[in-house]
């Protein structure tokens, strides 16, 4: 399965003939590692105008243990909603924070990526900043209950990936929220 | 094995381009509509271009529907007059007819394989000539010809130079889980994908010699800021650092960019080399410092931040003091966008629950909100200052809309299968003489 997923990927780029490289699948380090990636791709010189078409890659995912994705397990939660224009976390998600920030104590080998969402209205870029206003609030707290500062990364997805693309209060709910990611889901 | 194949596409898509050129009108990928036009538009006839009839109507219609397009003309009918740039024209019945000016012209074989296009503009009224020009061309630059005579007219009768030649880039969602960041020419036409990703892409910007764009890219499962060179398709990662990496905006000398990134704790403003080197943090608020954007100068940053309890645009110096507010009316100013002459500032403003285009003259204060919709985001001047740019909504569907600094000429862009989002309109073309 995983031999024909990776065939796949190798057929794809050939096809598209620009994969970009770099596409590491684990959170990058407190600073950019080393040179920045050149990556090339398109058939330069083609078309009128000029413009090369380049396909951006993706990224692998791997086999989490049960716990993690077994229904019956709380820590097979993943999501915390927020309010309109708050970035606390609710009480109602303590015993979930709580949860993961556990399982990333006893767990040292994994690594978790936070990633913050907000509803659609407005700027893209500002809610780019008030969804990471959301992933930190949850990174803070996982922090605080026992997840190493290196395990934990948060970053913002902003209104770009709605849960929910209706454009009503209650979609709007869904989407403001942050997402519990381990190492192989992201 | 990859190297045959990407010779083959490319020759395949020259093939394409040249077929896709010769057949007229050419496919369109952005329909325009134009859904205001200015108050005083100048009388303006175009004959029809002389010369083999193909490449002739084809030019002609490229010249008109740009003029037309900028809502600056009443474009006058030559009612299928002969008439080239050679030809004396007969003054008194084109006055009859309404015009002020009057344009003429002709695409003949230049000998070495490629045509030549002329064009004289009359002035109707002291009968005389106003401007000519000739441009040699290949017939897959047919297109780019007309665009340089519209643009050569427009500044004679306007007095500002015409932007038919940029480019504009913008973001199409075809569907979940595709996004492509297109390239077109400033009339919709042309339009090629410069990158393809199962992720989102947001904030294109142009570098401003309009070789590369920077863009946030979403394709490593969080916001990464590439520069990405539109001819070779070589991308170079500017900002992968830890949390959020967004809002690129260039210095106008193109060697820096000035980013957002969350790696220190927030969103706090940071400079950064084009190349990812020499990262240095410039903004110290609390809270939310984001969607920066240099005066013409270089001088200055513009931003948005929360630091005053709701989301203003505030101004700071590139050496990271003198902190000023720009917008004080309502409770939601974003995106601070300035124009080429550095007089005015084009934002989004939410005004009774809807996010409109505004524009600051940036001397009085004085603000004007130039819309009447609801969902106007990511606003970018054209390079003369005259248009700007926006992604809005209609009817659930993401479509740009240009609208000029005076709020009258409004023009719709539209994309039949899919939402556009994330305009951003390039520089002014260099032109090889």
């Amino acid at each position: 399965m995983k031999q024909k997923q990776t065939k796949f990927r190798v057929f794809f780029a050939a096809i598209f003939a620009a994969l970009i490289a770099g596409c590491s699948s684990t959170p990058s380090g407190p600073e950019q590692e080393g040179a920045p990636v050149e990556s090339r791709g398109g058939t330069p010189g083609s078309g009128v105008a000029g413009v090369a078409t380049v396909t951006a890659g993706g990224v692998d995912s791997r086999g989490l243990p049960a716990v993690l994705t077994d229904a019956k397990s709380i820590l097979s939660k993943r999501s915390v909603y927020f309010d309109y224009d708050s970035f606390e976390v609710k009480a109602e998600y303590k015993d979930l924070v709580t949860a993961h920030a556990k399982f990333l104590a006893d767990n040292r080998q994994f690594k978790m990526l936070i990633q913050g969402n907000t509803d659609e209205r407005g700027s893209r870029e500002y809610n780019l900043a008030l969804g990471q206003k959301r992933a930190d609030a949850i990174k803070k707290m996982l922090a605080l209950l026992g997840a190493r500062e290196e395990q934990l990364e948060s970053v913002s997805l902003g209104e770009e990936k709605p849960k929910n693309e209706g454009q009503n209060e209650a979609a709007w709910a869904e989407n403001r929220r942050g997402d519990m990611l381990y190492t192989g889901e992201f | 094995m990859l190297r045959p194949l990407l010779n083959l596409c490319g020759l395949s898509l020259i093939a394409f381009g040249l077929l896709a050129l010769l057949q007229t009108p050419a496919r369109a990928e952005l329909t325009i509509e134009i859904t205001g036009a200015g108050a005083n538009r100048i009388p303006l006839a175009i004959a029809d271009f002389g010369g083999e009839p193909g490449l002739s109507r084809a030019i002609t219609s490229v010249v008109r529907g740009d003029l037309e397009r900028s809502g600056l003309f009443k474009m006058i009918d030559s009612g299928g007059a002969a008439l080239t740039e050679a030809s004396a024209p007969i003054y008194g019945d084109w006055k009859a007819r309404g015009a002020d000016a009057l344009a003429a012209g002709s695409i003949s074989a230049s000998g070495d394989g490629r045509q030549e296009a002329r064009f004289r503009l009359f002035d109707v009224n002291k009968q005389g000539v106003l401007a000519g020009s000739a441009f040699v061309t290949s017939t897959p630059m047919l297109r780019a010809a007309g665009h340089r005579i519209a643009d050569a007219i427009y500044e004679k009768l306007i007095g500002e130079p015409g932007v038919f030649s940029t480019r504009i880039a913008y973001v199409v969602r075809g569907g979940a889980g595709r996004y492509e960041l297109q390239i077109a020419d400033a009339d919709g036409q042309n339009a090629q994908a410069a990158l393809i990703s199962r992720e989102p892409i947001i904030s294109p910007t142009w570098s401003p010699d309009g070789s590369r764009l920077a863009y946030v890219s979403f394709e490593n499962k969080k916001p990464v800021i590439f520069v990405h060179s539109l001819a070779t398709g070589r991308r170079v990662v500017v900002a992968n650092f830890k949390g959020s990496n967004s809002a690129p905006a260039w210095s106008p000398d193109g060697n820096k960019l000035a980013v957002v990134l969350s790696k220190d704790g927030g969103s706090q403003i940071f400079t950064v080399n084009a190349d990812g080197s020499g990262v240095r943090r410039l903004t110290t608020s609390s809270g939310i410092s984001t969607e920066p954007c240099f005066s013409p100068d270089g001088q200055f940053l513009y931003f948005t931040s929360d630091q005053g309890g709701s989301p203003q645009i505030y101004r700071i110096g590139v050496n990271g003091n003198d902190t000023q507010r720009v917008t004080f009316d309502g409770t939601y100013n974003v995106t601070p966008r300035i124009s080429p002459d550095g007089r005015s500032m084009a934002f989004i403003s939410r005004r009774d629950g809807s996010f409109r285009l505004a524009a600051m003259d940036l001397s009085s204060k004085q603000v004007q909100i130039l819309t009447d919709s609801h969902k106007d985001e990511s606003p970018s001047f054209a390079p003369n200052g005259r248009m700007i740019l926006i992604a809005t909504e209609m009817g659930g569907r993401g479509v740009l809309s240009a609208v000029s600094v005076d709020g009258r000429v409004k023009q719709r862009l539209s994309v039949s299968a899919g939402d556009v989002r994330e305009p951003a309109w390039g520089p002014f073309a260099r032109q090889a003489k």
